[in-house]
Parts: C-alpha cells; structure tokens; sequence
C-alpha cells in the first residue's frame, strides 16, 4: 500500500507542479502560435497517457499485492489485447505527430514577402548586416576578415555596398514583418535564440542557415546562445528590439552603409590633437595618466575600444549607474566631442602617442592571479594585449589601480548593467569568477607581471 | 566433419582452474570475475562523475556563494561528467558488467566462449578509464567541449582542454571501442553458440536478448564513433580539416579550409542514437525479468517483448538526426526523423504496457527489486513522454537547448537505467555473494533515491519551457525568466546533494552485507533461470559441475495452474514437476 501512495503522491505532485509552476512560456512575441498549440495538444495527449498509465500502476500495485493464498494468473500472452493496445498507441502517436508536421512545413517555408536580416555570430558576440536598398546582401569570405572588416565583406562585390552593418549586440526589428534571418558564424557553432520567438537555429561555420518569423509586438528581448561555444558560451547574449516602422526606420539610419565606412577618411591627428586638450588635463599631455585625478593611461589602449568606450560614454551607457563618480565625470567631457569623425579624430591621435610604462601600485599573490587570469585569457589573450575577435581591450600596461575599480565596478554593477552595454554585460557576468577583494588584488598583480 | 553444438560437447572442455590469487581474481578469465572488474570499475568511476555534477550544481544552484568552479572548469566538469556517465558507467556496468555475468549463466555456458579475450577486453577497459582520468592532472586539464565533442570549437582555443585534454579524451574513447568489441564480439558469440541443450532463442530470459541485441548495436554503431574520433584527432594534431572549415579563431585567420561540422554531428549521433538504446535495452531485459520473478507471474507477452527488443533495435539506427533538429542541417530531414522517432515509441510504449500487464493479476511481492521495478516504470513513462515532445521536430524547436532537455535525458538515460542497475543489484547479489542484502537499508535507498531524484529533474522540464538554457555557466540578470528561477535552482542542487549523500547507504549495504548480510541459499527470489538453479552459490569456476544443465520450458513458467510451487525452474523436466492437482497441463513451452 505503502508504495502505491508514493507513487501517488508522485504523480498528483507533478500535476499540481504542472498547473501551478510560476515557469511557463513566456509571452510570445512571433507569430509562432501554431507552435504554442503543437506543444500544448502534446502536453494534453501526453498528460492522459500520464494519468492513465500510472493511474493503473498504482491501481495494479494495491490490488494484486501479495496476498496468502491467492495466485498469480498464468497467461503468457493475450494477442487481442496487444493488438488493441498497439492501434490506440499508434492513433495517439498520429494525433501529434500529424499536426506537428503540419506546423513544420509553415517553419520551413519562408513566405514570398519578406525581410532579410543576416545574424553574424562569433566568439562571443553578435553582429547583423541589413542587405541596404537593394534588398541583397553582399559576399562575404573569413579570408577578408580583419579589424578593419570584421563583418569579411568582400570589396569587389557591388551588391556590398549599400549593405548596413551592425556592429553591436543590438539589432532593431519593424513589428508586424515577415523576416528571414540568414544565420552565419565567424568560427564555432552558435545557436540563435530568443525565448518569445519560439523558433531557434544553429549558426555553422562553413555555411548559411536560417529561421523566419513574424514580429507580432513591440519590445525588447534577449538573445541567447544556445549551442555551447566555447568559455564565454553563458556570456553570449545581445538585444531584439522590435520597433514600429518610424523608430526603427530612424535606428538603422544610425548605422553605416559598407561603402560609408570604406569612404571614412583617415583620422585627421591635428584636430584630434587640438580636441585631446580638454583631455590632457586629466588624462596627461602623453595620455600617461594621472592616478590622483582618477584618470588612467589612454596611450597604447586600442583605438577600437577607446571609441567605443568614448561613444558609451557620450550616450549615456557608460558613466550614467549610480555609484560610478568617476565615470560620471567622464560623461560631460566626451560629450565635447560632437561627431562621431571627433571620436575618431582624437582616438588617431592618442595611437600616436607614446606608450610609457605604468608603475605597480597593486600588491597581490600572483600566482593565484594567474590561475584566476586562466578565464581572462580566453579574450584578452595570454599576453594581456587583447583581441579584437573577442572584442576585449588590452590589459597589459593599464593603471593597476584602473584595472582594479573597473573590475569591482562590473562585480557590483556599477558597470555593464546599462541594457545596452552587452560587452559590459559579459564582463559583469564574467566577473562572478571573483570571489572576493583579495581576488581582484592577486588578479591585477598578474597583469602587472605580463 | 559436421557442427556439433558447445553444449554437446561439454566432455572435450578442460576447465583450467585457476590455482592462485593472481590468476582467480586479477588476471582472471572467469566471466564472473571479468564482470564484477568491470562493475566495480564503473562504479567508482561514476563516483567521480557524480562529484563533478555536484560541482555543477554548486555554481548552478548558488552562483554568488560557491564560486570555486571557473567556467573553464565548469564546462570541464560538464563534459567529463557526461562522458563518463554515458560510455564508461552505464555502456560498461551494463553490457561489461551484468553481460558479463548474465549471459553465460543465463544460457547455461560454462564461460564466454573466449575467456582470454574476455579478459582482455576489461583490461583495455580499465586502461581507457585510466588515460580519461589523467586528463584532470595534465596542463590544461580535461576537455570542455562538451560530451559531444562538436568540433569546431572542441579543438580550437577558447575551450579549456585544447592542449591535451581533447587528445587524451579521443584516444581514450578508441581504447574503450577496443575493448567493447572484444567484449562484445564475446557476448553475441556466447548467445549464439553456447546455451546448453533445450535453450531455443525464443527460450531466452529476456535480459540476455536485451543484452544480445544492445551488443549487437554496439557493435554496428561504436565504429561510426571510431572513425569519428580518428578524424576528429587529425583534424586536432596533424590540422587536416575533415570537420573545419575554413574560420576566424582568436583574431586570426585558422589554416583549415573545407571541412563540414555537421558531417561529425551526423557521425556522432549515428552512434550516438543507437548508443541511448544500448543502455536502455539491457535495462528493458533486466525490469522484464525482475518483474515477472517479483510479481510471481510471467512476462507478458514474451514473443511481443523479443520483437519489440529487435524492431527498436532496427529502428534506433534511423533516428538519429533527431538531435540535431536546430543544427542547421537540412530542415526537411525534420520530417522524415521526426516521424521515425515517434515510430519508435510505438514498441516501447508496448514495452511499458506489458511490464504493467504482468504486474496485473499478479502475486505481487514488495521487495526491494520490485521497488525499483516500480520505480523505473514511472520514471520510465514520464522520461518517454518528454521524448514524445522532443521528437516531434516542432515542439522540440523552443525547448532544444534548454533544461527541458537536460530534464528528460537525465530522467530517462540517467535515472531510468540507475533505477534499474539498483534493482539488479539488490535482486542478485545474493546469487554474486551468497548474502542478501539488508532489507531495510533497500526500503530506505530507493524512497530517498525516487523522491530525491525526480526533485532534481521535474522542475528541469518547467524551467526548460520557460527558456532556461543548458550549458550557461550562470544566467546573470535576464528579463524573461521569473524571479523565483534561481531559488528553484538551488532547490534542485540541494536535492542532489541529498541524493548524492543516500547513495552512501547503498554503498555502505554492498560492503557491510558482504560479510555480515543474511545467507541467501541458492535461490532466494524463486527465480526460473539458470543462474538461480547452480549447484554452488555463488557459482564456481565452470559454473555448473559435472554436468551442464539441460532447458525444457521458458524462463517466465511462473504460477502454473496445479503446480505444487509457484516457479517451474527451466531446468525442470515434464515429468519432475510437483503438481497438487489435476489442472496441471504444463507450462508455456514445454510442448514447442
């Protein structure tokens, strides 16, 4: 008896768990209902063969438990009963199976009219590429890859030119759109995921996959990875923002086309010099530094994060959490810089600079630093000089004290919590690795070695 | 000259009976022996797994007090955990553990019919297990790529193990391969050419035909996994790029150029599907046979059984790609494998169907193995049912890659077969060691085991259909997940260390009852078989005496109107059987 009842409470515990869990789809945001209704026709054929086939277990335990004097039935086999047994399983199978077919056919067919959006997926960041005004997306090959042509567009293809390129884990969407995304990697498999979108597909490196929907609502959604790729897999994520027409319209035009980035002129080092003056102040006429204005060294850093970072902070990404004084002070100097060829001008000029040393003023246990630099490694590189693939800066010859604050920063949000900074957001998440102050110290007191 | 079978020729064998220590239990060609290396192996490499998954759970369940994994180190528990569950515990304790000790008594053979490569094959065995554990010492440790080992990123840097981790793990799976097919070439031979008089196939206890047949999809599917491996191992130290194409790695452009990544998904899960039924059959055969001794009454429906065993034998090598539904192969595959994937439960919910018909209008005995029988048969329907949404190519799309699938492979490959292999265990080790095991210490195993276990893996499913992704180091702050995730989650850490620390009983019983448990007599359960009717207990070298046993009826003659007992042995001839009445007309078999 005993055991019929823990079976019991098993199975009238997992329904209660079933109608009463507070972990249910979330809202969903793709005209992907019919896959709602696929997996809610499975949950209500399978609940019945849930209910029934252990109903009869405990049913058969009670009452043909062991009793003195009575024995078992002998009858090896009963072919009606199994015959009838294997026509309802087979009905039951069909009455899912049929419709779910039927669902996935609508999946793999794209309709005529739509949009395309390719989704560039690598080591551990997304990036999207909008085919322009001619609706077709320039060749792409890894061989052209570079930091200049992280996207490997091809030069000699015309249809290239007019392409958008997104280079940033946020892409916007038109609501109520048909959109086809082509799926390309740069290196690893990746999986592109939004939870209210229902569908997901994998990105192969080597080839174009796809997945098409409808955006049916507004609002922003997380993008997930969701094929393992490597250290940074759980730190994979970015931003669907779907927009009605008019403020998507005006987010894409703040993008540049390929061909506007090839005609970007080379920046101008007077103006940039003229422009550092504000920054000399506090930064050092050499962008040496100056510990006790809290500003770090800028010479040596590379001048794709310097821009971004300088543009994080003119839009109020970067400096705008509480608790962060320092990047509050930042905020209203970058703000100096007007354009965004500003940006480039004064980061040409800070290249040119010459790169001094950075005295140790962090004492740790540096080989415990260098065990916790092990995650760091993957993305800032063995040497400390950064990777440009990975998006991560250079370490090696940065303020020990900078380093330090930044790095608490991101372990108490005070950095990397703004949604729109996603390659704050990996650090943040990454930063979990730390698990104390001292932790921090022993780390920095590595970097200093390299 | 013509054939003549084994068994009849019984009086040519010279048993060499094994003199000393070294040669009775190390070097041992004693099938029994073999078997109980190969469990004891397993298990204590499975305990090494199940540290690295409470490794896991400590940084799942509490990302922000425990952070002694790095994700380097996480994602290399991961892996190994997974590997080592699937290949070296479950496929090893399975085939090279109960096969190894079932078949021969089960058919009634004096041994495998070769001893020495059976010897062999452990040996080998504990040769892959020693190479994949010295991964964790070597710079750079073990693989994190994943139990599947996908490549690119399995052999590129950004995955801890690149160094040496991922070359250990391959050359380890090729010894394993090695040794499964001398063992395995050993256990079809031995169900082929070695039962003794009277054991037709259709006579076979089911354990030995759900043995047989996994073995025999081991054999047609470990060489996909073979040459897999081989490639994969190029592809990693000499640069060829069989799965590389050509790819930016670390800022720098790779030398390969060419290869297809999904070519190795096809491969692996060509293996790597047949491989979920290598497992699972041996466990079918088991709960059959334990069922039936348990419920006092026979299988139901043995022919429908034996088929069911074969046709999902057949068809678990055409359901593969039923794992790579958002790989981005070919969507249109989705509906050929989605529809043969829900052919293949047909035969395995009429396996679920008997294994309760025969508890219907049985003499149900609540030992300890019919516990687990019960045990398995609910986890085993909630665990098939998930199977039926991720099959379905469309239900499986939002909940690929999430705990929805951690939760249901986990409840049908992990806990299903681990239910199982307790059963198994509690019903013979009184035939193994002469003791039964306590009662009590049983009773209390398996209600801590079965509640502790489904709290871990239910809630899996719910957060998996509200988008939980697996394989994520921590989750951080995310808007579509509900404030109370991360409380689940460390609900379900703390229910595995619960379930971890239960597991010391079981332990705790195998060794103190080995010397202290009640003596069992040859046949404890009243049990049919073979194994059960061995002049000695345990069995000794040769395991039957003078003479090898004859069969004259099936092995589920359980309950016989007019017999005076309630089993029928099959070594029991038509004349021998004490009736009490005239209703008596035989058993199943004893007229075909």
């Amino acid at each position: 008896m005993a055991t019929a009842i823990g079976i019991l409470i098993l199975v009238i515990v997992t329904l209660l768990f079933h109608f009463l869990s507070p972990w249910q789809f979330t809202e969903i945001a793709a005209d992907w209902g019919s896959i709602d209704f696929a997996v809610d026709l499975t949950f209500l054929v399978m609940g019945i063969v849930y209910v029934l086939l252990n109903g009869f277990l405990i049913w058969v335990v009670i009452k043909y438990r062991h009793r003195k004097g009575v024995k078992a039935h002998y009858e090896p086999e009963s072919e009606k009963l199994e015959w009838w047994l294997t026509i309802i399983t087979t009905v039951g199978v069909v009455a899912i199976l049929a419709p779910g077919l039927w669902v996935w056919a609508r999946v793999v067919e794209v309709p005529v009219d739509h949009e395309v959006v390719e989704v560039v997926g690598a080591q551990w960041h997304w990036s999207f590429r909008f085919p322009g005004e001619d609706g077709v997306l320039g060749q792409t090959a890894v061989r052209e890859m570079s930091v200049d042509n992280p996207f490997g567009m091809k030069a000699d293809d015309p249809a290239g030119r007019d392409d958008i390129l997104v280079h940033n884990g946020e892409v916007h969407l038109r609501n109520d759109t048909n959109y086809k995304f082509l799926l390309r990697s740069k290196e690893v498999l990746h999986n592109f995921t939004v939870p209210q979108f229902r569908v997901k597909m994998d990105l192969v490196p080597g080839m174009v996959s796809y997945q098409w929907l409808k955006t049916t609502r507004t609002g922003r959604f997380e993008i997930l990875c969701e094929e393992y790729c490597g250290m940074g897999h759980f730190a994979m994520r970015g931003s669907v923002v779907v927009d009605e027409n008019a403020a998507f319209e005006e987010w894409l035009s703040g993008y540049p086309t390929y061909a506007d980035i090839l005609a970007e002129p080379e920046p101008d080092l007077a103006a940039g010099q003229a422009q550092y003056a504000v920054c000399s102040a506090c930064h050092g006429a050499n962008g040496e530094g100056n510990a006790a204005l809290n500003a770090p060294n800028l010479a040596g850093q590379q001048d794709w994060y310097l821009e971004r970072q300088i543009n994080n902070f003119k839009h109020g990404i970067r400096g705008s959490a509480s608790g962060d004084t320092f990047g509050a002070q930042m905020a209203p100097m970058a703000a100096t810089l007007i354009d965004e060829a500003a940006v480039r001008n004064v980061v040409g000029y800070i290249a040119s600079l010459p790169v001094s040393g950075s005295p140790a003023t962090v004492s740790g246990d540096v080989e415990r630093g260098e065990e916790i630099y092990g995650t760091c490694k993957s993305c800032h590189g063995a040497d400390g000089n950064g990777i440009w693939s990975q998006n991560a800066p250079r370490l090696k010859g940065v303020n020990d004290w900078y380093l330090e604050r930044q790095i608490q920063n991101y372990r108490q949000d005070v950095r990397g919590s703004h949604p729109q900074d996603l390659y704050g957001k990996q650090m943040s998440l990454v930063s979990g690795v730390l698990r104390d102050d001292q932790s921090v110290k022993d780390l920095v007191a590595y970097i200093n070695t390299l | 000259m013509s054939y003549v079978a084994i068994a009849d020729r019984d009086h040519e064998q010279h048993m060499h009976d094994p003199q000393t220590f070294i040669t009775k239990y190390i070097w041992s060609q004693d099938h029994k022996v073999i078997a109980i290396q190969y469990s004891l192996t397993a298990i204590a490499v499975g305990l090494v797994a199940l540290v690295l998954s409470l490794g896991m759970r400590l940084q799942l369940g509490f990302p922000d007090t425990f952070s002694f994994l790095t994700p380097d180190q996480y994602y290399q528990a991961i892996t190994m955990h997974g590997m080592i569950m699937v290949i070296y515990l479950l496929t090893a304790l399975l085939l090279g553990g109960f096969g190894n000790y079932l078949i021969p008594l089960m058919c009634g053979a004096r041994d495998m019919v070769f001893p020495y490569m059976n010897m062999l094959s452990y040996w080998v065995y504990l040769l892959s297990v020693l190479v994949l554990c010295s991964s964790f010492f070597i710079s750079g440790g073990p693989t994190g790529g994943g139990w599947t080992l996908y490549p690119p990123q399995v052999i590129l840097p950004g995955t801890p193990g690149v160094d040496g981790g991922i070359v250990l793990m391959l050359l380890s799976l090729v010894l394993f391969i090695i040794a499964f097919t001398m063992g395995g070439l050993n256990y079809v031979t031995t169900v082929l050419q070695a039962r003794c008089r009277g054991m037709t196939m259709m006579r076979m206890p089911l354990s030995v035909w759900g043995i047989f047949v996994a073995t025999i999809l081991g054999l047609l599917a470990f060489p996909a996994l073979l040459v897999t491996g081989i490639m994969l191992l190029l592809d990693s130290t000499l640069g060829t790029s069989f799965f590389m194409p050509a790819l930016l790695s670390m800022g720098e452009i790779s030398e390969h150029e060419g290869g297809s990544p999904i070519l190795f998904q096809h491969l692996f899960w060509f293996f790597g599907h047949p491989e979920v039924y290598i497992v699972a059959l041996p466990a079918f055969g088991v709960i059959s046979d334990l069922v039936s001794v348990h419920a006092r009454k026979n299988i139901f429906g043995y022919r429908m059984m034996v088929w069911a065993i074969l046709s999902i034998g057949v068809i678990s090598f055409i359901v593969w790609a039923h794992h790579m539904y958002v790989s981005g192969m070919n969507p249109y595959f989705g509906f050929f494998f989605a529809t043969t994937t829900l052919i293949i439960a047909i035969p395995t919910a009429l396996k679920v169907y008997n294994w309760v018909l025969t508890l219907w209008r049985g003499d149900i005995r609540l030992t300890v193995p019919m516990l687990f029988v019960i045990g398995f048969i609910f986890t085993f329907i909630n665990g098939g049912i998930t199977g039926l949404f991720l099959g379905n190519v469309v239900v499986d799309m939002p909940l690929s890659d999430t705990y929805f699938v951690v939760g249901h492979f986990h409840m049908v490959m992990g806990v299903s077969p681990i239910l199982v292999i307790f059963g198994a265990i509690y019903h013979w080790y009184p035939k193994i060691t002469g003791r039964m095991l306590n009662d009590r210490l049983g009773r209390i195993h398996f209600w801590l085991t079965l509640f502790g276990t489904y709290a871990i893996y239910l809630p899996m499913h719910y957060l998996g259909i509200q988008g939980l992704p697996r394989r994520y180091y921590a989750m951080g702050d995310t808007s579509f997940l509900d404030q109370s995730t991360q409380a689940m989650n460390a609900g379900i850490s703390i229910a595995a260390f619960f379930v971890a620390a239960v597991q010391m009983i079981f332990l705790f019983n195998m060794y103190w009852s080995r010397t202290r448990g009640k003596p069992s007599g040859g046949n404890p359960w009243g049990a049919t078989t073979l194994e059960w009717q061995t002049p000695q207990t345990p069995p000794v070298h040769g395991n039957w005496g003078e003479k090898l046993p004859v069969v004259y009826r099936w092995a589920y003659d359980y309950s016989v109107p007019g017999a005076a007992d309630d089993f029928i042995p099959q070594t029991m001839a038509p004349d021998d059987v004490p009736t009490t009445d005239d209703s008596y007309h035989g058993g199943e078999g004893e007229h075909s």
